[in-house]
């Protein structure tokens, strides 16, 4: 009987038969579909991915003429940074490290990024962020991107000044904990529309919100709301990834529009997204570290292909350490990248990743 | 994209799936996804259209190494002589008809607005 080398969720290696990686396959969508209320991949998609991860090769790759757009969350981060971002150590500049991106590694697009990846802590330093971008623009022909996190967790006692919902929850005080989510997404919202003006006073092609709704539904709020200012008063592109793969109910009566945002799956929270006016979305899916790559990948691309028919911007999928099929550990595996990326192409129909 | 190491993420997309960057029309193709929202075959038939080449040839290294050489657009290698930085967007922006910020800022300066 034919084994094939499978990578698991936490990056191990395995050995699964061949209908061994069809059930997963076919469980894998089918947990996405139940999930989220979605259509699973179809038979063809199925069999499109069966023979990914059956093809002996080392990586694989999308056909030739279907490549697609790459942006990042601080990529350029990875070669200066230390383990904490999986960043290698090397001591290179921000600016030196983009410029490498650029031109050594073909990068699309490019984002600058502070150590410290949130716009609070950003903001009393955002002159030195701004002559960095200004630095960088004068050299770089690709697109650039400021980006950092809404991260409204570090609004919270004891790093800010509003209430911690998580210690409020706990003893009952629901109500206090949803007055002070609301506080602390306004303060946010401030932030991020500050930081995103000196952005575009800086020359700035786009801003990045990344991990978005990491503390819940509110910072999902603050994070549209702060969208809706940039978009509609400076000239940024705006992308909007993910935390997760869908909307934590911290709040839990959060609306936008009219719609809840808790428990959106991504082909939801992509309609909002354009409705605030971002230009591209990166929906997020989580990856079960138990479960094979095969498993994962075919969850994700279901979860990821209907996001991406419903949508009327570009979708580039997040297929970073531990979402969109890829596992979680420290050295991502590049034949299980290599899938991941091919896959979200192919059947999540993605317009960049 | 996502977080990992250069080789085992970034590395391992752009072999897989991505465009190139300005080793081939990656980046113009990325301009007209932030400037107008459009989604990849959208992007990429209007900037082939621009470029005068077909939409399988943005991804061909050869073939846009020459079309960038060219147009004067900014090429991967260090060509003295060749527009970079500010000189190629400039140029990016007149071919694609939009408007790059870092270049308008540049020219408000130039013309003491």
């Amino acid at each position: 009987m034919a084994t094939h080398r499978m990578r698991m969720g936490d990056g191990r290696v395995e050995h699964v038969s061949s209908e061994g990686l069809r059930a997963d396959i076919l469980a894998g969508t089918e947990d996405a579909a139940d999930r989220g209320g979605i259509p699973t991949i179809t038979e063809q998609e199925r069999d499109h991915l069966f023979d990914l991860f059956a093809y002996p090769g080392r990586i694989v790759g999308v056909e030739a003429g279907r490549e697609v757009v790459l942006s990042d969350d601080g990529v350029a981060g990875s070669l200066y940074t230390e383990q904490g971002d999986s960043g290698v150590g090397v001591p290179v500049s921000r600016e030196q490290a983009i410029r490498l991106f650029e031109r050594a590694f073909g990068f699309d697009t490019i984002e600058l990024g502070h150590a410290d990846y949130s716009f609070k802590p950003v903001k009393p330093v955002v002159a030195n962020e701004q002559q960095c971008m200004e630095s960088v623009l004068l050299a770089t022909i690709i697109p650039v991107f400021y980006g950092a996190m809404p991260n409204l967790a570090t609004y919270a006692r004891p790093d800010g000044p509003f209430g911690n919902p998580s210690d409020l929850m706990p003893l009952g005080k629901i109500d206090e904990a949803r007055v002070a989510q609301m506080e602390a997404a306004g303060a946010c919202t401030r932030d991020m529309v500050y930081v995103g003006r000196k952005m575009a006073e800086a020359g700035a092609d786009g801003l990045d919100f990344d991990t978005t709704a990491s503390a819940g539904d509110a910072e999902f709020l603050a994070t549209l709301l702060a969208i809706e200012e940039l978009s509609a008063n400076t000239h940024l592109s705006i992308q909007v990834g993910m935390a997760a793969e869908f909307v934590l109910g911290m709040h839990g009566e959060v609306s936008y529009r009219g719609e809840r945002l808790a428990g959106l799956y991504p082909h939801k929270q992509v309609k909002l997204v354009e409705q605030a006016g971002a230009s591209v979305f990166g929906p997020v899916v989580n990856t079960n570290t138990r479960m094979s790559t095969a498993w994962n990948v075919a969850r994700a691309v279901t979860f990821v292909k209907a996001c991406s028919e419903v949508a009327t911007i570009p979708i580039h999928a997040n297929v970073g350490m531990g979402v969109g099929g890829v596992p979680m550990c420290e050295t991502p595996p590049v034949d299980a990248v290599t899938r991941a990326s091919a896959a979200m192409v192919e059947i999540g129909r993605v317009d960049g990743l | 994209m996502g977080v990992g190491d250069p080789v085992g993420m970034p590395m391992a997309h752009v072999l897989a799936s991505g465009m190139g960057g300005i080793r081939t029309a990656g980046d113009l193709v990325a301009r007209m996804q932030l400037h107008r929202k459009m989604r990849i075959p959208e992007a990429k038939a209007f900037v082939a259209e621009k470029l005068g080449v077909g939409v399988a040839d943005l991804s061909d290294e050869v073939l846009m190494r020459e079309v960038r050489e060219d147009l004067d657009i900014g090429v991967v290698t260090a060509m003295p002589g060749a527009a970079r930085g500010l000189a190629a967007k400039a140029r990016i922006a007149r071919l694609l008809g939009i408007e790059i910020a870092s270049v308008e800022i540049l020219r408000r300066k130039l013309e003491g607005d």
